[in-house]
């Protein structure tokens, strides 16, 4: 695995495309992205329904291969790699933040949080779970189960786990989008603060320009294609 | 690190997550509980009380063969030579003649067959007599005022209403009724005992004048060995001395022979039920796992989108069904180490006997052996799919469980399961043939029920779009991805095969005893006629108005001791026919070829024939044997042996109860021995068997009648009772098949509400919603039942001709029944699982939505 002191971009797509069969014929679902992202970058992912914005991130993540194209991430080549390999490659790079927060419903907040550090093998899960809670404002729920936390908990949790490996890519889905308005600005302050902090590169998808606007470049994504890669002015200042 | 460690590495971390996912209870895995449970409980019960049988009967192996030793000669007692021996070489020796004979009120009125046993002054050697008044057995006994004292079973004072201190007779004796019989230590298990005993002293036998030549009489003789003598080694010994004795000696580690038989092949047949039940029940494990595992479907993607790997998911939940399959199993262990316990409430009574009420660990211990394995084999699968499952997935707004198979090496694995389990039934088994044919036959039937659930599928899809919109709902929900289909079809349609095929069965034996026998069979059977009484016989049941069709046939019967010139005991012979080597068959002689006989093979011969002895034989015992015309047979009679060849086959149907012999010796041979004859005859009218019985009986005191009318209520008593104890058996296979069925009710709850709420939303009335529903559940129930009917009968028309060798008629009544109980089950379900669906409130789920 690549050393988090490597220098160089944490995404680096090159003519990435992805065609997929469906009972319709071959769909473009990609059609051939450029994308460099470097360490540290806020970047929100915006475009219409369809246009393969979920899809550019499952292929971020290695959760999708790609019918051509390079994908590397953290300095890793993800081409090539099998299943297992990406699985491993995801929980020392990689947190991923859900719209549906995606918390296991059998465990507790805290043991939501320690699962990528007991996947890892970490002795000191539970410790740094309990300190992931606590940055999200959340140490007095630990022994909750998410049936027993509101939707801006859930979520705030999916932050906490999502983080507490310290990954050097967090990814996210909307994660706004089935919150109301005043929790998702909560939620939206925790995640950016937190990738502040940690220095991690965030790469955010989302419909809510308001959002997009917080980051410090919006890529925006049309019919497959990159249409539009903008910097903040903000970012530019920075 | 090793791929080996590697793979077990995160091995107690998967147990963590296992433990994680099992707090929230046994919520969706109890029907996979209670399928295990079942079959469980079934397997070990059966082999608990199995067990406990032959535990019983070893504890009290001393008391039921009465000694250390029984040595049993048929005619004959043994000679002064032999009892000089025993008396010598045994501790204590007690002398016992037993036979069938008939006893009679003075007056001659009533008479009824009854099992007589006389006993010596020693008898009994081990174990104590229970009687009614109690006082010791030989007063009871003894001679008093000229007359001799007898102890017989309550049935037979019922029968001829006798008090204690009334007279009635046996053979040419007037006895005095002096105790009733309640506990015989050594009273042998006879499931064909068609009289109660009497007990009187061997003193008092010779005055009943029933010990004749060739009567069937049988003499045991009890030793009990002196302290420290090893048993084998004195029967060694016995043979030794008396090489050419024709008697049968036993010993404590085979005291009841016939008795272990039957209980090992009713534990083969129970058992075969119970893993039929594991096997229906395995279906629900499958269905339960797979609908567990398709609710799991978003915490699997999850764990993976978070660096689990699929091993670590699969180990996890391999190890949340193996928990939860080890629970269904405890349960069953529980249900089945207690059944022992109510065996013994049941049985006791009827058992020589007591069922100890131990708890067994090695039927317990292969009872959870065969439950852990069917819940391994039956849950890979579904498992192996949960494998499959991306984490990519989680970017889906709804996320559906996977299709289609899981990958090779989880088949191979399911593969590698199943052949184990199927080793195990049959390495478990007490009949290694029997079980493979199950294991294959259930190959067969899983096989032939899904091809089944794939037409009906099929023929569901081909239907097309029928006008009626419920009727095209329900045939779309029998065809539809997902659809219960397949596991309703299987477990259900097995369970309901079974009960086809007992009830088919049960309904042509009860046709054959209940109608077939009665009609061509004669009304009585005598036995020991002597051949100077014959000419009286016939005029005394000639002198009763309405009897014809008076038949007369020499007999005697000899043991079988060679089959072409091999002892019996080294010989190779079909089990089917064994039964004929364990005791006497009857032989007799004849010039002409009897009219009734079908010769298979051979010729009989010239009825002027005189040369070395040949055989007409059983041609079922014939191909069981391996004889051929031409090869030897040597039977043992009267202690003398005679070997004949073997000239010609006949097929014999027994089940016409007319006078059938496995043996018929071509004159010259047997009509030498000291032979006694038998007879048959009909009446006109049933009412004047009384008669019969009783100018016989008053006539020649000596002979015995069998009335076929209460042979026939006996072997009704024990089909009644087979077939209760039979139909109960299978209707633990049902269950298992209904449990199936609830589970897919269950399984599909969630979509049913779905359903019904969008149905509702688009303005469709309850009442429409359960037509639909019961259209496809009365759909579904019908199939099934149609595959089992034919299915079935298949196999019930199998065993009716091969195996009982008897015509097959197919009982309308019986497939009618099950059909409907099959139809009825999955209605029921259908419309709880409807009422349950219509009972929700669409806004609720609306809004969730």
């Amino acid at each position: 695995m690549t050393s988090p002191d490597s220098i160089g971009p944490i995404v680096d797509l090159s003519g990435v495309t992805l065609n997929l069969r469906s009972g319709a014929g071959e769909v473009n679902v990609l059609r051939g992205i450029d994308l460099t992202i470097g360490a540290g970058e806020v970047v929100g992912i915006v475009g219409p329904s369809g246009a393969g914005k979920s899809t550019l991130m499952m292929i971020t993540a290695g959760l999708e291969t790609p019918t051509s194209g390079s994908v590397m991430v953290a300095g890793q080549q993800l081409n090539g790699l099998n299943e297992d390999r990406l699985a491993l490659f995801r929980r020392a790079n990689v947190g991923i933040v859900f719209q549906a927060f995606r918390l296991v419903p059998t465990m507790t907040a805290l043991e939501n949080v320690a699962i990528p550090l007991e996947l890892a093998g970490r002795a000191d899960a539970f410790e740094a779970a309990e300190e992931g809670l606590r940055q999200v404002g959340l140490a007095h729920r630990v022994t909750h189960y998410p049936d027993q936390l509101s939707g801006g908990e859930q979520q705030r949790v999916a932050v906490a786990r999502a983080f507490v490996a310290k990954p050097r890519l967090i990814l996210a889905d909307e994660p706004t989008g089935n919150l109301d308005g005043q929790t998702g600005d909560a939620v939206i302050e925790t995640l950016f603060g937190l990738a502040r902090d940690h220095g991690t590169t965030l790469m955010l998808i989302t419909h809510d320009m308001e959002i997009a606007k917080l980051c410090g470049r919006v890529v925006r994504i049309a019919d497959g294609l990159i249409a539009e890669d903008s910097r903040s002015d903000r970012a530019a200042a920075e | 690190m090793s791929g080996m460690s590697r793979a077990f590495a995160d091995l107690p971390l998967a147990l963590t997550y296992a433990r994680r996912e099992l707090r929230t209870g046994l919520k969706g895995f109890r029907i996979f509980l209670a399928c295990l449970a079942l079959g469980v409980a079934a397997i070990a019960g059966v082999g608990s009380v199995s067990t406990a049988m032959l535990d019983g009967i070893q504890s009290n192996a001393r008391e039921l063969l009465g000694g250390d030793i029984d040595i049993r000669k048929i005619y004959q007692p043994a000679d002064p030579e032999q009892r000089a021996y025993l008396e010598r070489e045994g501790a204590r020796v007690s002398e016992i003649v037993s036979m069938r004979s008939m006893s009679r009120t003075v007056s001659g009125q009533e008479s009824a067959l009854v099992e007589l046993k006389a006993v010596d002054r020693a008898y009994p050697l081990v174990g104590a007599l229970t009687v009614e008044p109690a006082a010791p057995l030989q007063d009871l006994m003894a001679e008093r005022n000229g007359v001799f004292g007898a102890i017989v079973e309550p049935a037979l004072a019922a029968r001829l209403d006798l008090a204690v201190g009334d007279r009635f007779k046996l053979g040419d004796a007037e006895l005095e009724l002096r105790a009733i019989v309640t506990d015989e230590p050594d009273r042998v298990i006879n499931f064909a005992s068609f009289g109660p005993r009497v007990l009187i002293s061997t003193e008092a036998l010779p005055a009943t004048g029933l010990v004749q030549l060739g009567s069937l009489i049988r003499y045991h003789y009890r030793v009990l060995l002196p302290t420290g003598t090893d048993p084998g080694r004195w029967m060694d010994a016995l043979s030794d001395a008396f090489p050419d004795a024709g008697w049968r000696v036993r010993g404590l580690d085979n005291a009841t022979p016939g008795y272990e038989r039957f209980t090992d092949r009713v534990t083969l047949f129970l058992t075969l039920v119970g893993l039929t039940a594991l096997l229906v029940g395995g279906v629900g494990v499958v269905m339960a796992v797979k609908s567990y595992l398709d609710g799991k479907t978003e915490t699997v993607a999850t764990l993976k989108c978070l660096g689990a790997s699929g091993g670590f998911v699969f180990k996890t939940y391999l190890a949340v069904v193996l928990v939860l399959g080890a629970v269904g199993v405890v349960l069953g262990l529980a249900v089945g180490a207690l059944a022992p316990l109510a065996a013994a409430q049941f049985a006791n009574a009827m058992l020589p006997f007591e069922i100890p009420t131990r708890i067994y660990p090695v039927p317990l211990a292969l009872a959870a052996l065969y439950g852990m394995m069917t819940a391994l084999t039956f849950s890979l699968w579904p498992l192996g799919k949960a494998l499959e499952i991306k984490a990519a997935q989680l970017f889906r707004s709804s996320i559906a469980p996977l299709g289609g198979r899981p990958r090779w090496r989880i088949v191979l694995a399911t593969g590698i399961s199943a052949a184990l389990l199927a080793a195990l039934a049959i390495l478990g088994s007490r009949d290694a043939g029997f079980a493979t044919a199950f294991v294959v036959g259930s190959l067969a039937a899983v096989a032939l029920f899904l091809g089944a659930s794939w037409l009906v599928m099929r023929l569901a899809t081909l239907a097309g779009r029928p006008r009626d919109p419920e009727l095209r709902m329900a045939l779309a929900n029998l065809h539809r991805p997902g659809a219960p289909t397949p596991g309703v079809v299987l477990a259900l349609g097995l369970g309901l095969t079974v009960l086809v095929t007992v009830a088919l069965i049960q309904a042509n034996l009860n046709r054959q005893v209940n109608e077939q026998i009665p009609h061509n069979a004669p009304a009585f059977f005598f036995i020991d006629i002597q051949p100077h009484q014959i000419a009286e016989f016939r005029e005394v049941v000639g002198a009763v108005e309405g009897v014809s069709d008076v038949r007369v046939t020499p007999m005697v019967r000899g043991r079988i001791t060679e089959i072409k010139g091999v002892p019996v005991a080294e010989a190779q012979v079909d089990p089917e026919v064994a039964w004929a080597l364990n005791g006497d068959r009857g032989v007799t002689y004849s010039a002409e070829k009897p009219e009734t006989a079908e010769l298979e093979s051979g010729a009989w011969w010239p009825s002027d024939y005189s040369g070395p002895p040949l055989i007409s034989l059983d041609s079922r015992l014939a191909e069981g044997f391996g004889v051929e015309i031409g090869d030897s047979i040597t039977l043992n009679v009267l202690g003398r042996p005679i070997t004949g060849e073997v000239a010609n086959t006949r097929v014999i149907e027994w089940g016409s109860l007319r006078m059938n012999f496995t043996f018929v010796f071509a004159p010259g041979v047997i009509e030498t021995a000291p032979h006694t004859l038998i007879s048959t005859l009909r009446v006109a009218d049933p009412s004047i068997e009384a008669a019969v019985q009783r100018a016989v009986s008053n006539a020649l005191p000596n002979v015995t009648a069998i009335r076929v009318k209460e042979a026939l209520n006996a072997a009704n008593r024990i089909l009644e009772a087979v077939a209760i104890s039979v139909r109960a058996t299978a209707a633990v296979t049902l269950i298992a098949g209904t449990l199936v069925l609830a589970g897919a009710v269950a399984a599909g709850h969630a979509r049913r509400v779905r359903d019904a709420i969008i149905l509702k939303v688009l303005g469709a009335t309850r009442i429409r919603i359960v037509k639909t529903y019961l259209l496809e559940y009365g759909l579904l129930g019908l199939a099934t039942a149609l595959i089992a009917s034919v299915l079935g009968s298949g196999i019930a028309f199998g065993v009716v001709t091969q195996v009982m060798r008897s015509d097959f008629v197919l009982s309308v009544t019986a497939v009618a029944t099950t059909a409907a109980v099959a139809t009825v089950i999955t209605l029921s379900m259908g419309f709880i699982g409807t009422w349950r669906a219509l009972g929700q409130r669409p806004a609720g789920l609306l809004r969730n939505e």
